[in-house]
Formats: C-alpha cells, structure tokens, sequence
C-alpha cells in the first residue's frame, strides 16, 4: 500500500532503553512484520527519550496512543498479531491508553507523571525521529531560524531573549540574553558561539536526553544565537562518554547542511553559519566555561580566573557565547511563541521550565520537565511516585555534587533559581538524587566530596588541598574517630574553599557538607559522639551479631565471610568474632532464617 | 532551503504524521474485532486510508479498534469530531460506503444518514 501507513510505532531509543535492549524489540518488531507481510502498513521509529526510564523498554503506538512499557522481545509475536494487525491492545503490557480507559483509571499513580509536566525543551523527545529532519520540520523544525533570519535584526532577537527572561539552565542561572547583549556588544569580526553539553553531574542526563531525542533543535537554537551576537562558527563540546548523542548530533550536521540549515547564505539572507562537534574526555572541571574553552583549543582543561569572561575574550581570544544545551533548546519556542508566552510559565524570578533527572530512591526514575515553580514535593512525590518499598523519605540532593540536600520539611518550596540557593542547594544542571532512610547523610557528603576531590583539576590550592582534607574529615568521622571540634573546622574550612577556590568546581564542592551540617548535624553528632550510624551504613560503627536461639547451624554465614571469622558447627549456634569482623554485611545478607542482626 | 521550501516540506511532513497529531479534526476509528475483520473491516480501513491520502486530506487521523459489540451491524465504523464525546456510528460499511462517507462526511461535513446506526432502532 503507498502512502502513509496505518500505525506509527515509536520504539524508544534513550541510552536506557538501549541498555535495556529495545534494540532487539526494534528486530523482533521488524521481523514479525516480516513474517506477517505487513511491513508497509506500519512505521517503527526510533525515537529518543520518552521519559519513563524506570519502564523501559517502552513503545508508544499511533494513532491509538497505546503505550506499551516493560517489553520483552517474546511479547512481540502477540502485539503484533492482536494489536497491530486485529486493533486488539495487548492489555497486560500497556501502560496508558486512549482506548482503553479502564487502564488509565487503575493506572491513575502512573499517568500522573505524564500528566503534572509541560513539555517545551522535551516536546520533540520520544515523539519524532531523531535522525529524519523532515520530522523536526514538520514539528515547526528550523521556523523560527527562518522568521528571524527574513524579518528581524540581532538587537531585535536579543531584546526578545531578555524580555523572555530566559537564564542559564547550566546551573549559576545567569540571564541568557544579557550574556547574549555582552557578546553581541563586543568589538570584534570573529565571534563563536558553544555549546556546553558536558553533562557531568552523577544522576544528571538532560542535556544528553536531548540531544539524543533532538539534536535539531540545538543546532537552531545556536544559529539563532550566532545570528543574534554576529558569529559565524560553533561548537558543540560533548563528553566521549554519550557516543549515542554524538553519532545523533553528527547526522543531524550533516542533514542541516544537505537542506541548507547551515553553511554559507543560509534562507537566501547571507548568512553563514556552520558547527562543529568537540569530544571532551569527561573531566568534571570541563562543564567550567574556560576549562571547556581551554580543551576546545587543544589544551589542557584547566579554568583560568575571570576576567576577563568568554564574552569579551573566549575561544582563541575572540568573543564566545557560552551556553547549556538546555538553554539552547529553549530559543526556538521562544522564537516562535514570542517572549510573552514563555515568560508567563514559571515564577517572578525564574521563568519557562525546567527538564529533571530523577533518581535514587524513587519509583519513577526518569526524565521530566516541569514549570519552574513546581514543588519538590509534587516533583518527587506526584511525578517521581514517592520512595519505594515503603520507606521513609530523608532528603533529596539537588545539583548533584555542587549541590546540597534539601530534608522534608522544605519540600514544598517552589523549585526557582533563588528558592533553592537559600536552602543550600542550587538548580545545578538538573539532576535530583532521591534519599531514604537507609541513607546515612555523612557517608552521603563523604561520597560526593570523593568525587570532587578526585576531579579537582589541581591548578589552585584551595579546591586541591582543601577538598582532601575536607574529605579526610568527613573520613575520620565515618569511621568513629570524630571530635567534636571537628565539626567547627570543618564548617570554617568549608567557607575557605568556597571563598578562594578559582572556579565554580571548588566554590561549590562544599555545599554538599554544609547542607548537610546544616539540616543533619544530628547524624554528625550521632557518628562522633555515640558511635552509632543510624543508617547503618558505615561500616565501622554497625556491628553484626549471630542470635543464638534463631541460629540453624547452616554454617552459610561461615562459607560466605570473606575473612574467615565466623565459626559454629553442626547442632552449635555460630559466633562472629568481632575483633576479625570487618562488618561487609555478606552474612546478614546471605542468612536464610534472619538471625543476624545489624546495630 | 528558503521559506517557501520550508512551509511545502512541513506541510508535507504533516500529512505523513498526522497519527501522531494531537488536533485531528476527525478521527476515524474501524471495528477490527473477529467479527469485523471477517466482515470485511479491513477492506473498510484500507479503502478510508487510501481516499485520505489521494484526496491529500488533512486533520484526518485513520485508526483501528476491537469488538464493540455491534456484530449484526459489522463492520462498523465510528467517526470521532474533534471536541465532541459521542462518535457518529455507521454499521455495514463496505469500500464504497467508506468512500461516500469519506465525500459526504469528512470533506463535505454532512453526516451520511442512510449508514448510521441509531440506537433504540
């Protein structure tokens, strides 16, 4: 049959559904339409990120709006023949439907994560064709480069970008049109405009998310920026470890300069513009603006102080504009839509939506986008599901490891960029890590200072030295041997770093341990002077003890101790010797009948 | 590329993805249920997509269904206006039924009485 097919089965293609194989659901699907002789009446497209990552691999099928979760490639056979080719949603595996509204009802918890977002940035991921153009196009794709390239002037774009009330979506939340202003203001006949797409927060995947699902619209959202500042060249710096967005990206490029999106005298007008892909090898420092300037230019990533800022001297000296790729993503709709539509989402400071990475201990891990202004409590509680297994919700780590912890008695602050700064937190990239009570919150601060202080580029003294020996307090007292002074020096040396670090890495490594400080300095205290981690998690304060009457002499405890120190024997209760105990847990994981109990 | 080229290749692009447009003004839904199906449903579905893509016609989206429990009158077809609850039911349709409905319906906006199904009959 010519023409359009019947249905559209969008399989999505997010690196989570990759590793949860929708790959070979893709093959199934295609060879069961094979079999059945019915390739041409239906469509299968790869899309990307859908959201739902927790119920992945995920399919959603048009027109019926069928949205099949969990698949497995056994379930194809059945899919295709009942729904496919009879009109019979296969019911067990779907998740939400329009023709099915009993599943919707009984669904209602799920739906809500689909129902409390508004999707700008995300509007296109999970329902195009990520690798088709034409399909970008068709969802207004390269309209608003158009209508500005024929009928407006750069001061006319930056003006609308301000009143927009756009801001950096990287994390500092600088207003993006007046970083717009600067580069456009800035004397010079070669300008650059990059993309910062070196997502580097553990628990944060946006800015791969859409470049994976929409590479289009960050190539149109910097060419209306390069028109608006007077650049003619990009960058788009990516971390090697997304090669899903890069191939993605690339072949937009090059579908971008086949229509004529980009390369010399774009829609007739004479204007010029091309990109470039620039592969980081993911250091942490390189999401710092001159770090990344320095690694685009073939050096080392290492920050330099500021002044002078990119705008005035950037790339190879020249005036650069630097933004995040959800920023970017954000221009078209503005574009298109006009500033008095996006600045009439979200709240007085803070305007448009924010895209989320939910994880931890969530139920609903994924990725979603909300207005600014939303709760955290609807956030994690309404979107995200709650925590699971019937556990109790601690705190929620917002930024990542510049970030802080946010515990339940702020939960319902509306989510801006100020709101979340004075609680110790910060917007960060986007990346939201769900905490429950299994969590111990000191361990949790020593973690991400790991992180940082492993990723701590060296240049300055402070973030090098400073951040070890932040960590080898937070140490100290992980492990029982904490005074109670401690805890002062920690704070002030907190500030020091903060204070004199040269870039934003250690300006905000330490936030993690104040807020933490600040909202659990009961845990702290707890660790120092009981010796005991309510949590249970570290190590050295959690002892294991073998109960005697519920004890079987199955001996697995024994069998299982990496160090030997469990000794019993047949009809004998066993015993643990604690002083060989290194307290790993194995036997408490492994006894069958529950006689050990951790204190 | 310039507008003009621009606004031809959208327009094109939304014909092609209309399925999965949100705003369709019609919606077209086909019982493909056993015994719609061996009444001659998928003829029906068939022959509504085709007229819909050689008449070029947009706002349309063709999909399928189950059983609604209308045998006596497969294969039944049910026309969804856009805003409006209550599907307009047509029941023993055949290709040239769905074409006049095609005609007289979707382009002409008069629904065709002598295939309806009015309930309480």
């Amino acid at each position: 049959m010519a023409g359009v097919p019947k249905l559209d089965v969008l399989i999505c293609g997010g690196a989570s559904c990759i590793s949860n194989h929708s790959h070979d659901i893709k093959d199934t699907i295609h060879e069961e339409l094979k079999k059945k002789g019915i390739e041409e009446d239906v469509r299968v497209i790869e899309t990307g990120c859908m959201g739902p990552c927790e119920l992945g691999p995920v399919m959603l099928v048009y027109p019926d709006k069928v949205f099949y979760q969990r698949l497995k490639p056994e379930d194809i056979g059945n899919i295709v023949e009942n729904h496919f080719i009879k009109g019979r949603p296969v019911e067990e595996k779907i998740l939400v439907s329009e023709t099915t509204r009993a599943i919707i009802e009984k669904e209602q918890e799920d739906a809500d994560f689909f129902k409390k977002q508004t999707k700008i940035v995300l509007s296109n991921c999970g329902r195009i064709d990520p690798e088709n153009i034409e399909e970008y196009i068709t969802e207004n794709g390269y309209a608003a480069i158009g209508k500005i390239l024929t009928s407006s002037n750069p001061d006319e774009v930056v003006e609308t970008i301000k009143k927009s009330g756009l801001r950096g979506r990287g994390g500092g939340g600088f207003p993006t049109g007046r970083k717009w202003e600067f580069v456009k203001n800035a004397e010079n006949d070669q300008k650059y405009v990059v993309c910062n797409a070196d997502e580097g927060d553990p628990g944060a995947f946006m800015d791969r998310s859409v470049l994976e699902g929409d590479p289009h619209c960050i190539i149109e959202g910097m060419s209306i920026a390069a028109y608006a500042v007077g650049a003619n060249k990009g960058y788009v710096y990516i971390r090697a470890e997304y090669p899903l967005a890069i191939t993605r990206l690339e072949h937009a490029l090059e579908q971008a300069r086949e229509y004529g999106f980009l390369g010399e005298n774009i829609f007739e007008t004479g204007f010029s513009f091309d990109i470039e892909i620039r592969i980081g090898a993911g250091a942490f420092v390189c999401g710092e603006e001159t770090a990344l300037i320095s690694s685009i230019e073939g050096g080392r990533g290492n920050p330099r102080p500021r002044p002078p800022f990119p705008a005035i001297s950037g790339l190879w000296g020249k005036p650069t504009l630097l933004n995040n790729v959800e920023t970017y993503a954000n221009i078209r709709h503005i574009i298109l839509n006009g500033w008095e539509w996006f600045s009439s989402i979200g709240t007085e400071t803070s305007k448009g939506t924010k895209v989320f990475a939910l994880s931890g201990k969530i139920k609903n891990t994924g990725l979603i986008e909300v207005p600014m202004g939303t709760t955290l409590r609807e956030l994690i509680f309404d979107i995200g599901g709650g925590v699971p297994d019937g556990k109790k919700f601690k705190a929620v780590q917002l930024g990542g490891p510049s970030g802080g912890c946010v515990p339940e008695e702020y939960l319902d602050t509306p989510i801006d960029y100020e709101t979340l700064i004075e609680l110790g937190a910060m917007m960060g990239s986007g990346g939201v890590i769900v905490m429950d009570e299994d969590t111990c919150m000191v361990n949790t601060a020593r973690f991400f200072l790991d992180f940082t202080k492993s990723e701590s580029c060296g240049k300055c003294v402070p973030c090098r030295v400073g951040l070890v020996k932040l960590y080898d307090m937070l140490d100290k007292i992980v492990k029982g041997n904490g005074e109670l002074e401690d805890l002062d020096k920690l704070e002030s040396l907190c500030y020091s770093v903060k204070k004199t670090s040269l870039c934003g890495l250690g300006q905000t490594a330490p936030n993690p341990v104040l807020s933490t400080l600040k909202y659990f300095k009961n845990e702290y205290l707890e660790h120092i002077q009981d010796h005991t981690c309510r949590a249970k998690v570290c190590a050295d304060l959690v002892t294991y003890t073998i109960i005697p009457e519920a004890c079987r002499s199955c001996g697995i405890c024994a069998k299982n101790c990496p160090v030997d120190c469990i000794t019993g024997s047949k009809g004998v209760p066993y015993v643990i010797n604690q002083d060989v105990c290194i307290s790993c847990g194995t036997c408490y994981d492994v006894c069958p009948f529950d006689s050990i109990i951790k204190e | 590329m310039n507008l003009e080229e621009l606004r031809k290749l959208r327009e094109k692009g939304q014909r092609e993805m209309m399925q999965r447009s949100d705003n369709a003004k019609y919606r077209i839904v086909v019982g493909m249920g056993t015994s719609g199906i061996a009444a001659g449903a998928r003829e029906v579905l068939t022959t509504f997509i085709e007229e819909i893509n050689s008449r070029k016609i947009k706002d349309v989206v063709v999909m399928q269904t189950g059983e609604k429990g209308y045998s006596s009158k497969e294969p039944v077809v049910e026309v969804f206006v856009h805003e409006e609850k209550e599907p307009v039911v047509y029941g023993n349709i055949n290709p040239e039924k769905a074409k006049r409905i095609v005609t007289e319906h979707i382009v002409g906006g008069v629904i065709v009485e002598d295939y309806q199904v009015v309930f309480g009959d």
